[in-house]
This record gives C-alpha cells, sequence and structure tokens, in this order.
C-alpha cells in the first residue's frame, strides 16, 4: 500500500479567500492511502517545499499530492522537490484547485465540495502511479528559421555569430521583408534601408547562415531538438550558380504589366526581374504566371540576353530535406485591405492610400523617383489627411479589435517628413488616441504637433469623398464639437497590420497555437514570450503580436538566445509520459500508426508467447525516444493494446470513479 | 409569392406613381401584394426613446396582421421600411416594450417580432431573383446612365436592417444592371438627403442635396432612381429638373412593359 501526502496550498488568497482549506485537510485525511495531509499559505516557496522534503521522509511517504495552481504553473517545480527528496518525480499529481476551482467560483461551500473532489481525483491517480524513468535524446545543432524580415535575419545573425548552423527559409525572392519597404524608421529618421541591408548582406555572407528564398516549408516531422523539415525551392527559372544579377534580363522583359510588389502595386515590373537593387542574394525570378515564354511559348529574350547563360526554363521545384533542433517562427505581418471600409474610398481613388503604399511614394527607389504627387494625376497635393486606426480597435466586425500599435508613431513620422521635405503642404491627422509609450517616442509625436505644425484632430473620418477632381473629407472634431469639412488632395489610411496569411499554416504543421487574432501564441504571456507552447518552436518578431522595429530586434535577439540554450544542451531529456503497446493484446491492425503526428509507431513481426501457445503476430512498437505522449494512439486502438505510461486507462478511470464516488 | 404590402400614406397622396409603379411590376413578376386591411400610418419617424410606447402601436398592428395571415410583410417606401423593421425588432428583442404593447393592445398573446418584414427591393432580389428580371425584361434600359440613391433610411442602423453594405451598397445597381442600364458609381450615394430638416432648416437641406446632385452628375449620372418619397421630393426639388429622380419601380415597369418614356 502506498503512503500519500497531501499538501494543500492557500496560495495567499487566490485559493484560501474561496477554498476552506483547513476543511480539504481533513477531508483527504480520511481517503485511503493517505497517510500525512497540511496546508500552508505558499506551497511553492522554499519553506514550502521543505515542508514537503521533511514529510517524505518523516513518514516515509510515496506519493504526493499537491493541491495547488495549474501543473503549467508548478507541476516541474514539484516533481524536483520530490526528486530532492528522492521520490520518482513521476509519484507526483498535481490537483488544480485555483484555475479550475477558486477563481472561477465564489461561493466557499461549493468551491471546498470541488476542491475535495479534485483532491480525491488526484489521491485515486497517485495510488495507481508507477515510478517512470525519462531517456535522453541527441540534439541536432542546426536552426530554421521561417521567415527573412528583420525579425528571421536578427535571429539568425545571432545564432549563427554563438556558432550554430541555422537556415532561413523566405517565400520572396529576396529576404527584406517589410523593413526593406519603409522609407525612414521612427524616432531617429534613419533611412530603413541603410540600416537594413549591410544586416541583409551579412546574413548572405555569414558562413553558418544558408539562405533559402523564393522557397517555403513544405512539411515539419519530429520534435524538440530533432525535427525533420523539407523544404521547397521553387523554380527561379534562373540558376543561382551562374546568375549575376547584372539586370540585362530584367530591363529587356518585353512583359512589363505585372504588379510591382516591392511598391505595392504603384508601378510595374517585367515577368523577370530583381526585386530591389539590394536584394539578397542578387538573383533574377521568372514569374511565370505572366511571363510570355510560360504563356506562348514564344519569348526567351532573356535567355539571348543572358550572357551569364543562367536562364533554366526547364527548371523545376526541388525539396530538400534537412534536420533541425530547434525552429524560429518569423513569418511577419501584411496590412489588411482597407476596402472593406467603404466611407475611405480606397479602391474607388487613386488618391486614397494605406500608410505602406505612402512609404513607398516618399521613397527615392519608390515608384516616383521620391517625388511627392497624387498617384491620381501627378500633381503636387496642398494638403494630406492622415487617417489613424483604420480597422484597429475595431469591432464592427470589419477590422481587428486590437491597437496595431505602430501606425500613431508612422503617422507622426509620415507628417513630420511631408512638413519637413514640403512646408508649403498641409498635414491633418485625425486619430481616436494618440500612442506613444517608448523610447523618445512621445517626443517624436510632439515635434510633429509642435515643431511642423501637423493639425491633429481628435475624432474619426465619417467619409472620403471625390469632388472636382479633389477629395473631401468629412471627420468629427470632437475637442471642439464639431464637423469637420475638408478638401485634401491625398487620404492616407493607417490600416491595421495583421499575421501574415501563410503563418497558419505552418503553425499547423509545427502544432503551434495561434490565438484568435491569428498571431502566434507565447509559452506564457509575460514569463515565456518568445517560446510557443510547443517545445522547440520559438517566436521572433510581428507573427507573436504587433511591434515596431526596436522592439522586433529585442525579441528577435531574445528568441536567438533561447535556440542557442537548446542548441548547446549535449542530450535532452525526454518526457517519460510515453506509449507502450502490449503486443499479446495488439491485433496489428495500424489504427495507431496512422494517427501518431511523430512518426514513433512501427510495426514488426514478432515472436510471442501467449499464455503458453507460441505465435507469430504483426505488433506496434512504440519509438520512446520520438513519443511525445500526446495520447492519441490511445484512444485510437480498437482492442485496448496500447497505453499511456502516467495516463493509464486504469489511471483516468480511477480518477473518473473518485470523481464520481 | 403571396405577401402583404404596406404602402402608407405617402403612397397614396404625394407618391401614388411608386405604388402604382411598384404594383404593376409585381403582376409582371408573378408576386401578389395584398395590401394589409385597415392600415394606418407608421408613425413617420422612429421613436429613439425607448419608453416611447404608443409611437410605435400602429407598426404593430400592420406587423400583427401579417402574422395572422401568415405571410411577409412588404413595405416600400424607406421611412415606413424603416419604421416598421426597428419597431419588429423592438417586439423581438425588448421584452418589456413587448409586454406594454400588447396591454395597450389588449393581446392575449404579445407581439414578439414574428413577422419577416422585406422591403420590396428584397423580394425583388431574393424571391424573383435578379436573373428572372433581367429575362423578363422587354424594353432594356440600354445605355441609360444612372445614379442609384439609396439614402440612410434603409442603411442604418445595418445590424437591424440588413439590407446592404452601409457602406458601398449594391442591390439597386445590380437591379439596374437587370434592367440592362448602365449604373454610375457616385460617392455620395448612401448619404441623407436631409430628410424633413427641408421644413425646419431649408438651408441645410440645400447643402446636402446639392452635394448629393453634384457627386451624382460628377460621376456621369444621367438620372437618379430611389425608393423613397421624401428623398424623392427632396432631390428632385433642388435638382431643378437637370437631373431627373425616379422611383425605381418606375424604371422597373417601364422595362418590363415599355411605353412611359422615362430617363
Amino acid at each position: 500500500m502506498q503512503k500519500i501526502g497531501v499538501f494543500v496550498c492557500w496560495c495567499g488568497s487566490n485559493i484560501a479567500g474561496t477554498v476552506d482549506v483547513g476543511r480539504v485537510v481533513e477531508a483527504v485525511r480520511q481517503e485511503p492511502g493517505v497517510a500525512f495531509a497540511a496546508d500552508y499559505q505558499y506551497m511553492c516557496s522554499d519553506s514550502g517545499q521543505n515542508l514537503i522534503k521533511s514529510a517524505v521522509k518523516e513518514h516515509g511517504l510515496t506519493g504526493i499530492v499537491v493541491c495547488s495552481c495549474s501543473p503549467r504553473m508548478h507541476e516541474a517545480t514539484f516533481k524536483k522537490t520530490a526528486a530532492a527528496a528522492g521520490l520518482n518525480p513521476y509519484m507526483v499529481e498535481i490537483a488544480n484547485i485555483r484555475e479550475h476551482c477558486s477563481w472561477i467560483h465564489k461561493n466557499m461551500e461549493e468551491a471546498t465540495e470541488k476542491a475535495i473532489v479534485l483532491a480525491r481525483a488526484a489521491i485515486a491517480k497517485v495510488l495507481k502511479d508507477a515510478p517512470l524513468t525519462s531517456g535522453t535524446t541527441e540534439v541536432t545543432k542546426r536552426a530554421l528559421v521561417i521567415g527573412g524580415g528583420i525579425a528571421g535575419i536578427q535571429t539568425a545573425l545571432d545564432i549563427a555569430e554563438a556558432g550554430f548552423a541555422v537556415d532561413i527559409v523566405e517565400k520572396q525572392p529576396t529576404i527584406g521583408g517589410r523593413m526593406a519597404q519603409l522609407d525612414k524608421t521612427f524616432p531617429t529618421l534613419d533611412c530603413s534601408a541603410c540600416i537594413l541591408t549591410p544586416k541583409m548582406v551579412d546574413a548572405g555572407a555569414n558562413e553558418n547562415i544558408e539562405l533559402f528564398t523564393y522557397s517555403e516549408v513544405e512539411s515539419v516531422k519530429g520534435f524538440v531538438g530533432n525535427f525533420t523539415v523539407t523544404i521547397r525551392k521553387k523554380a527561379r527559372s534562373v540558376r543561382a550558380d551562374l546568375c549575376t544579377g547584372c539586370g540585362e534580363c530584367t530591363e529587356k522583359c518585353p512583359s512589363r504589366k505585372t504588379k510591382n510588389e516591392f511598391n505595392m502595386g504603384m508601378d510595374t515590373r517585367g515577368a523577370i526581374y530583381i526585386p530591389y537593387a539590394q536584394a539578397v542574394p542578387k538573383i533574377a525570378v521568372i514569374d511565370r504566371e505572366h511571363c510570355l515564354h510560360f504563356k506562348t511559348g514564344k519569348c526567351g529574350l532573356c535567355e539571348r540576353t543572358c550572357s551569364a547563360k543562367a536562364i533554366d526554363f526547364a527548371q523545376e521545384d526541388e525539396l530538400v530535406t534537412r534536420n533541425y533542433g530547434a525552429i524560429v517562427m518569423a513569418t511577419g505581418f501584411q496590412m489588411i485591405d482597407p476596402s472593406g471600409f467603404g466611407e475611405f474610398g480606397y479602391g474607388k481613388s487613386k488618391d486614397v492610400l494605406t500608410s505602406l503604399e505612402f512609404e513607398r511614394l516618399m521613397n527615392a527607389a519608390g515608384p516616383t523617383g521620391g517625388h511627392l504627387v497624387c498617384p491620381s494625376d501627378g500633381r503636387h497635393p496642398k494638403h494630406i489627411v492622415f487617417i489613424q486606426c483604420v480597422g484597429s480597435r475595431d469591432t464592427s466586425g470589419c477590422g481587428k479589435p486590437y491597437c496595431s500599435k505602430i501606425c500613431c508613431m508612422y503617422t507622426a513620422k509620415h507628417a513630420i517628413l511631408v512638413r519637413d521635405k514640403y512646408p508649403d503642404v498641409s498635414v491633418t491627422v485625425f486619430y481616436i488616441d494618440v500612442r506613444t509609450p517608448g523610447k523618445n517616442f512621445d517626443e517624436f509625436y510632439r515635434r510633429a504637433v509642435e515643431e511642423y505644425g501637423v493639425q491633429y484632430v481628435k475624432g474619426m473620418v465619417g467619409k472620403v469623398t471625390r469632388e472636382g477632381g479633389r477629395l473631401k473629407v468629412q471627420g468629427s472634431d470632437l475637442l471642439n464639437d464639431r464637423q469637420l469639412h475638408l478638401e485634401a488632395d491625398m487620404v492616407v489610411l493607417a490600416a491595421a497590420i495583421e499575421p501574415d496569411p501563410t503563418a497558419r499554416s505552418v503553425a499547423s504543421m509545427l502544432t503551434a497555437s495561434i490565438d484568435t487574432n491569428g498571431f502566434m501564441t507565447e509559452a506564457h504571456p509575460k514569463l515565456r514570450p518568445v517560446e510557443s507552447p510547443t517545445a522547440g518552436v520559438f517566436l521572433s518578431g510581428v507573427c507573436q503580436g504587433p511591434k515596431d522595429i526596436p522592439e522586433t530586434v529585442a525579441q528577435a535577439s531574445a528568441c536567438a538566445a533561447k535556440v542557442i540554450g537548446l542548441l548547446c544542451k549535449q542530450k535532452l531529456v525526454n518526457n517519460a509520459c510515453v506509449a507502450s503497446s502490449d503486443p499479446l493484446l495488439c491485433n496489428g491492425c495500424s489504427s495507431c500508426e496512422k494517427v501518431c503526428p511523430y512518426g514513433a509507431i512501427t510495426y514488426e513481426e514478432r515472436e510471442l508467447n501467449d499464455k503458453g501457445v507460441r505465435r507469430t503476430a504483426r505488433v506496434a512498437v512504440v519509438n520512446e525516444a520520438v513519443c511525445q505522449g500526446c495520447g492519441a494512439c490511445t484512444v485510437a486502438c480498437p482492442s485496448g493494446a496500447m497505453d499511456l505510461k502516467g495516463f493509464t486507462n486504469q489511471q483516468i478511470m480511477a480518477e473518473v470513479d473518485a470523481i464520481c464516488r | 409569392m403571396n405577401y402583404y404590402y404596406y404602402p402608407g400614406c405617402t403612397l397614396k397622396t404625394k407618391a401614388k406613381a411608386l405604388d402604382a409603379s411598384a404594383r404593376a411590376a409585381a403582376e409582371c413578376l408573378g408576386v401578389t401584394l395584398t395590401e394589409v386591411p385597415e392600415w394606418q400610418c407608421c408613425g413617420a419617424v422612429y421613436p429613439m426613446a425607448q419608453d416611447e410606447v404608443a409611437a410605435r402601436l400602429s407598426a404593430v398592428r400592420a406587423l400583427l396582421a401579417a402574422r395572422e395571415a401568415g405571410v411577409p410583410l412588404v413595405t416600400l417606401c424607406s421611412a415606413c421600411h424603416h419604421v416598421i423593421k426597428r419597431v419588429n425588432a423592438d417586439m423581438a428583442k425588448n421584452p418589456d416594450l413587448r409586454q406594454k404593447a400588447a396591454n395597450y393592445l389588449g393581446l392575449s398573446t404579445p407581439y414578439a417580432g414574428e413577422t419577416k418584414v422585406l422591403h420590396y427591393l428584397e423580394v425583388l432580389k431574393n424571391d424573383v431573383g435578379f436573373e428572372t428580371i433581367k429575362q423578363q425584361v422587354k424594353h432594356p434600359l440600354t445605355g441609360q446612365k444612372i445614379g442609384a440613391y439609396y439614402g440612410c433610411l434603409l442603411l442604418r442602423p445595418a445590424d437591424v436592417m440588413q439590407f446592404d453594405d452601409p457602406e458601398s451598397p449594391t442591390m439597386l445597381e445590380d437591379l439596374l444592371r437587370a434592367l440592362g442600364a448602365a449604373p454610375v458609381d457616385y460617392d455620395q450615394k448612401n448619404e441623407c438627403c436631409a430628410g424633413y430638416l427641408s421644413l425646419t432648416d431649408p438651408a441645410a437641406a440645400s447643402r446636402r442635396t446639392r452635394a448629393i446632385l453634384t457627386s451624382a452628375r460628377e460621376a456621369g449620372a444621367e438620372a437618379l432612381v430611389t425608393a423613397c418619397p421624401l428623398c424623392q421630393y427632396n432631390l428632385s426639388r433642388h435638382s431643378g429638373g437637370s437631373l431627373p429622380v425616379y422611383y425605381v419601380t418606375e424604371l422597373l415597369e417601364a422595362a418590363l412593359k415599355g411605353g412611359n418614356g422615362h430617363a
């Protein structure tokens, strides 16, 4: 018979405020197998843990139940405590009487009853616990970074700096991401390209970094320390080993109607193109959808032009499979399409732009060579209206409920840049709130108002209409309680940002969770912000939530630190709660093999001694180093042969019995 | 296709053309409109006060009549539609108002919004189908540049009216296209015509209608269509005949039957 100790935590008033902990202790003392029970204010504190350790020694306890917070919070803590007292850590069970009980109940009587029931269930489980031993696995000393924007680049550079190999997979033909599209950066107004492109070059040149551009993740298998990833290198139709990036072909290409993604579709590019002058790698790519050769079989001008003989129309997609110890999500963001907000007339007038389009319009390498002109007719604007929170903090259903965080600052930046370069252009900004927390951020915004004479109006715009070749903006000025009807030449919409649409499919391959807004979920929102709840998957940049550049870079480096910490380990301790199959019950149906997401189950022919009868059978075998203990196989198994150590069917039934008793 | 039809006061006086053309077109399309027996004024303006019961009662009477007949209630005038649809939502969602209305009307079973309220255009779109109408057009309005004017009462509040996207509605344009016309998109199509302000603040009404007419003209419209007698009145009064404003049902009838020589 086991000797079980039950330790009931008050969690200050978190639990004790709603649960009568004394009564819980009294009640569990009556349970079979319980040799000791006590309550304490903070069981996770040093003295609380010492209480457990001394009770184990004094009463010769063989199992422990801690009635406290969620096991996600402190299961590891109490397992360590048990191990320090000489117990097998798998002889510890947590009864969650905080999140599952005290926090969600108000009535002390009911909450106490429920806490007792939860404790009973945990005791019933410990009675059937068996000591388990963890195995270990090697760690593949290579990391994969998905996304080659500033977040992915910074994470990769830091990992490479620590001496580990790292690959970047980027779906575009060049790394650089959104930051490459920006003109200036707040609050210092240094040129975005000038600070980004050296990092892009470093990433391209670093011997520890390999770039897979124009590539996508095809499939992911495995688990922390041992991922196997297949990468699809899409056919560029240009040989990377021969192309010199001279750009001759891009100028000769006769198909010129494709919208240039880099300039947000405000000008066109050829079907063979290099995204921009500082692209890394600087290799041309053929957009087959628009290429005359692929559409009609004629043309071939680029092939004749290329002196390096790099054009290869027959090139095919290539699949590369590699092993990684860690995977970093750095999939970034895009702007929402504001045409869902009909009141702003986006898509109806060319002079209504998104902020990212405006960014390209102001940029020297942009569609107008950096001259600020109205896209509709090329005239010089006299008045520009900026509208903030287009689709941010919006619960109407068209937009996003969250604050996109970067818009207040970049709008102030746009306003300053316009007023600085063109003092004759007046600027009005409509805002709901101006949010500028950040080092030197509020000073920057105040400069826009006080030094650059930007007109800030608190209120939202209700309608943008075209009138006599110009735009008319109707908005409310809440502080003066009046309606404004302003004539404008351009309207710039600070549209909300949202996670890049590819993040969802990549996340599902990684079994990493995403929140209701499509952002990646952290392992803990405060204490583990760069780790995903899936072991070995890390988060860098805006894929986790809206961020500006300084914050993204800081998070990217933090993410790299976590990856380096993992790759430094020689061996990883496995989860001991793994599946195992009883060969005598197994009927060889393969149901478990089909549902296993880790490929941990194989089948082999085995000679069995079935109650004295010798027979050969095809049975399931679990690779314990690969099994992650998800339990899918135990549910799928029709004959009851498959069971999960630490969570056996018997244990779960015992828990249910204890609850229903 | 059988419906109860609620014409409203204006359609019996100032806007007889709207009523007549709608009935004629409905007949062509096999839609049977039975006038609600002994209907009363809808109340004309939706009462915003939550404790105002009396002003909702006449709408409830029409809704009740349709509930008893077991058919949807079709309206045409934007203002009537607005009042009746919103009162219907009140009866469905606000138990307090529902009970008070029942007390006033002496109902043993309170009216709880059971009647389906449809605008004439919704019947055309969802029950008849614009594609069917297109096939029945005998005199297409080919090449006619027409601006669709929605006004505000049909569209907002969008969650109650559920008529069309309040910022970029397309229902009228879709119908005009089915009639063979070339609808013209313009920015002011969903803005208010000033409503009753034309009585209390004519200057404001004039500014509002001018903005709408200018916007439509600049976009190339040669005529406007509306479903609302008050919008029609305000717009045509200020257009001075330079931009004719028709009821959409007039064009519908013309396209189906020919003859009227509109637009």
